[in-house]
């Protein structure tokens, strides 16, 4: 492993032990269908997530990156090996926003927010704070339709750190927005990262997001879905899309990725 | 594990300042933000109440045309008029709201026990699988039964009184109520299952937060049917069962009227159902429905 994965940037991570980490992967194994028709999704993952890192998990179709974080949000149980998430149940963000139509804005937070025991006279003002947060402040009584699709998301990740879990785990959550608007929330999520010293693991099939992003980007092979190699990127954040140095290494990745892609034409 | 360090130097990710950021993002939400527009009163008028006034007065007309020009004799068809002064007979005997009441009442309080009764079955037929293998079939078969085929049935079993009524009602509601609840849990999108369980809320709390809520719409789609069948059902009840300790309700005055070969009354009572029917729906489902619809943004295309 390398040296990056044991330095941890949180101190006082919430709920987790000095230097353990805040998603820990061991050996998980997962196979999907009856005995005699399985298929083999995840073979002997190895991951762990430092409190406070930002890992991008980045792979082709087939790789079983949602699968993975299906299990650490303990949707579903690996076949073997374990997951453990010492500071308790993480929070998801899919790729649809998942914000229920009939609350508005703010009342989707409250209801997270009352689901994770905050008292009743508590709950406006922390829904504010965190519609605050993302810059929507003066969304609390729209309805999600009357919301863009960014708006959305935003509204999606302060309903998700509503649940007061220092881990995020998103999947794809900008896969369906335009460039811009994905752009500014590249920078969004940077920011709140920073700032709350959260815990990430994001999947993406787009290598320029993985590095744009990522403190660590995990490539993963498919079928079975496998750890196949792993960067550490030290660029400085904010970084741009656009810039030189992530336009290299996406470049170097793709390549890794394209070769992945390649041995399945193969045989 | 293969493990690769890539070092590029500091500030070859260089660019915009965080205030440029901020920028881009208050222009984007400012252009992307959807506004509603409701529609003014006079727009309203305009679309929707001038339409179907249009259509009644195209059915008088050709009602009264059809008077005129003799198509068959006034004993069979009588005028527009004539009913009408039927209507006043009746206003004036101080009859007319008594006869509607005394329907309207059987037929709401009837469905109000249909949904007392409906929602819990709808609740369990959905979401426990032993349930929903043994029930669910007879349940949608139960819709398709005209529910006057219960009344020799329920003469036999209840005689003719209230109760007897009361049980046609049942028996026509129930099911529909029941299949609307199933029909509209069946529906709700699976992400917003998953997302529920994400935030926390398992069991009671999923279905109280999100799986009933998101039913919501299939579960009103249901009442509304349910009513129909409510009304639909008492008026065959009523039509059917002759007593002098039931009250006069609508379908009884209607069969009255057969009895005295009262055209103009039969039509009087024909329209009066029918535009008790109408009443009931769009003062009480359709404003509930529309209020549903619209805070989850599903009106946008109906307008």
């Amino acid at each position: 492993m390398s040296p990056a994965l044991t330095t941890s940037n949180d101190a006082d991570g919430v709920g987790t032990l000095d230097g353990a980490p805040a998603v820990r992967i061991s050996h998980v194994h997962k196979t999907f269908g009856r005995p005699g028709a399985q298929t083999h999704v995840l073979d002997d993952i190895t991951l762990d997530v430092a409190p406070g890192e930002f890992v991008t998990l980045l792979g082709a179709s087939g790789c079983g990156k949602s699968t993975l974080l299906n299990l650490v949000a303990g949707l579903d149980k690996p076949t073997a090996g374990s997951i453990d998430v010492p500071g308790g149940r993480p929070a998801l963000m899919f790729q649809e926003h998942a914000l229920f139509p009939w609350l508005t804005a703010g009342k989707n937070i409250e209801l997270a927010l009352k689901l994770a025991g905050t008292a009743r006279a508590e709950r406006r003002p922390e829904a504010e704070r965190l519609l605050k947060l993302v810059r929507l402040q003066d969304s609390y009584g729209k309805r999600v339709h009357e919301l863009s699709g960014g708006m959305r998301q935003r509204v999606a990740l302060a309903r998700a750190l509503a649940q007061g879990s220092q881990v995020l785990l998103m999947d794809e959550p900008f896969a369906a927005l335009d460039a811009i608007t994905r752009d500014v929330l590249h920078n969004e999520i940077t920011r709140i990262w920073a700032e709350q010293k959260l815990s990430v693991l994001f999947v993406t099939h787009n290598v320029r997001e993985a590095v744009r992003l990522a403190q660590r980007v995990v490539l993963l092979s498919s079928r079975p879905g496998r750890v196949a190699r792993e960067w550490t990127i030290d660029l400085p954040q904010p970084r741009r899309i656009e810039s030189a140095g992530v336009a290299d290494l996406s470049i170097e990745i793709t390549e890794e990725l394209r070769g992945e892609i390649r041995r399945h034409g193969q045989h | 594990m293969a493990s690769t360090d890539i070092t590029t130097k500091a500030g070859s990710g260089h660019g915009g300042t965080v205030a440029d950021f901020a920028g881009v993002e208050a222009g984007l939400d400012a252009l992307d933000a959807v506004v509603t527009q409701r529609n003014s009163t006079a727009e309203t008028l305009r679309q929707k109440v001038l339409p179907p006034l249009l259509g009644v007065l195209l059915v008088l007309a050709l009602w009264q045309a059809a008077y005129s020009l003799h198509v068959t004799s006034a004993y069979k068809l009588p005028s527009p008029l004539d009913v009408w002064h039927a209507a006043e007979d009746l206003w004036y005997q101080g009859t007319l709201f008594s006869i509607i009441w005394t329907s309207v009442w059987r037929g709401l309080s009837g469905f109000v026990v249909a949904l007392l009764i409906g929602t819990p079955i709808g609740l369990l037929v959905s979401r426990v699988r032993p349930v929903r293998a043994a029930v669910g079939p007879v349940l949608s078969g139960l819709q398709s039964l005209p529910s006057v085929a219960w009344v020799p049935a329920a003469v036999i079993w209840l005689g003719i009184n209230d109760s007897m009524m009361y049980a046609v009602i049942l028996l026509g509601a129930v099911p529909s109520i029941a299949n609307g609840l199933v029909a509209g849990i069946d529906q709700v999108p699976p992400l917003f299952l998953r997302a529920g369980r994400t935030i926390g809320a398992t069991g009671l709390a999923g279905a109280r937060h999100i799986l009933l809520p998101a039913a919501l719409p299939g579960y009103l789609a249901g009442l509304k049917q349910g009513w129909a069948f409510s009304w639909r059902s008492l008026m065959a009840a009523e039509l059917v069962a002759s007593s002098p300790d039931l009250g006069l309700g609508l379908g009884r005055f209607l069969e009255n009227q057969r009895e005295f070969s009262d055209m103009a009354g039969v039509l009087l009572g024909i329209i009066l159902i029918l535009f008790v029917g109408i009443a009931i729906e769009l003062l009480v489902f359709t404003p509930v429905e529309r209020r549903v619809l619209r805070n989850r943004g599903l009106l946008a295309a109906v307008k």
